[in-house]
């Protein structure tokens, strides 16, 4: 157990090593967004009109398998969780805007990468350089925004099983369940 | 088997999602980290300023937390463009396009309209994502993994404002 922590430890704080995981990951990770069909755009609006359900499926199952492998990890000691902090001013409200440029666009940040992989023009030539305006736009308004909403009704950076207070197996177990359950029933209705 | 495998159109959502999942897992053991993609945005938006502006862009509060440099988010988001640029070849789906088929039925084929309205929601996406702390991906899918609160609030939120946004745009039931 001791050599793989230290090895996990060396691995981890090499940062080279680490700029080329990140790139394998990235790899795979568009390679699949193409092959589940999530990086059209017909496919990213059809989620938002109701009538696609191949985000929610390509989501939904992401979950499942992360939140049972990254909790047993976690139980093993191997992997340590990393909760954003929240606020209903940060959260809910960038979550908002975020929401009206998802549908306007039609692609979301990592998405969109791989729309530009294939070869959409519209992600490349518009999408893109909108992102990064805006991300530059909120990088020069951030001290005031601080200042003003992101910290209204502040929460932290807790987890449900922490808000309940309970082990967070007693979390994970019935998510499995539900998100198992909405995937039957999505295809039951034919979606 | 292999090659027939890779270059088939499409795969299964389910296998595609628990791949993703795996991925999610791996990040947090060889890195530890969650995948996310929003803040490489505001690290190569910072370095695109700071070509622009000179250095004193990095003395900007949020430039302070997020760096300006190459990390391993924004290696993570050139992998995607490969990736998916792999995967689009393989199948022989790779093919330039301006305006999306869906786009074309409800507003035209003018290019300059769908680059405009692309770049403003752009624009929307960029900033509510670094607003809400993160995107489809850093919340969505990572956070949500971890039980996180702001995680699910966000996920929730971003699809009310899409599937609102998504209904005006293109009149409810589609």
């Amino acid at each position: 157990m001791e050599v793989i922590d230290s090895m996990l430890e060396s691995l981890r704080s090499n940062h080279r090593v680490q700029l080329a995981i990140g790139l394998f990951i990235g790899i795979i990770f568009g390679f699949l967004l193409q092959k589940g069909g999530v990086t059209r755009y017909e496919v990213i609006v059809g989620q938002i009109l109701l009538a696609d359900f191949t985000v929610f499926k390509v989501m939904a199952s992401a979950v499942i398998t992360g939140m049972i492998g990254v909790h047993l990890l976690r139980s093993l000691g191997m992997v340590k969780l990393h909760p954003k902090p929240g606020s209903f001013g940060s959260s809910a409200l960038g979550g908002l805007i975020f929401g009206v440029g998802f549908a306007l666009l039609g692609y979301c940040p990592g998405t969109i990468a791989g729309a530009v992989g294939q070869g959409s023009v519209d992600a490349l030539l518009g999408g893109v350089g909108g992102i990064l305006f805006g991300a530059g736009i909120f990088a020069g308004a951030y001290p005031r925004l601080q200042e003003m909403v992101l910290k209204r009704g502040e929460f932290g950076d807790v987890t449900f099983p922490e808000i309940l207070g309970v082990n967070p197996w007693a979390v994970v177990i019935p998510g499995v369940m539900i998100l198992l359950g909405l995937l039957f029933w999505v295809e039951e209705m034919g979606f | 088997m292999m090659i027939e495998c890779l270059s088939m159109k499409e795969w299964s959502p389910y296998l595609v999602g628990a791949g993703i999942g795996v991925l999610n897992i791996l990040a947090f053991l060889l890195s530890d980290k969650p995948i996310g993609c929003s803040t490489a945005y505001t690290r190569a938006s910072g370095m695109i300023e700071r070509l622009l502006r000179g250095s004193k862009v990095n003395e900007k509060a949020y430039y302070r937390k997020f760096v300006p440099v190459v990390d391993w988010e924004v290696m993570l988001l050139a992998g995607i463009v490969l990736g998916a640029f792999l995967s689009a070849n393989l199948s022989g789906e790779f093919r330039p396009e301006m305006v999306p088929a869906l786009w074309r039925e409800r507003f035209g084929s003018d290019p300059f309209l769908r680059i405009a309205v692309a770049f403003a929601g752009g624009v929307l996406l960029g900033l509510g994502a670094r607003w809400a702390g993160g995107c489809t991906s850093g919340h969505g899918i990572s956070g949500t993994t971890q039980l996180a609160a702001s995680s699910w609030l966000a996920v929730i939120c971003f699809f009310i404002g899409g599937i609102a946004t998504a209904m005006i745009l293109f009149g409810a039931g589609g």
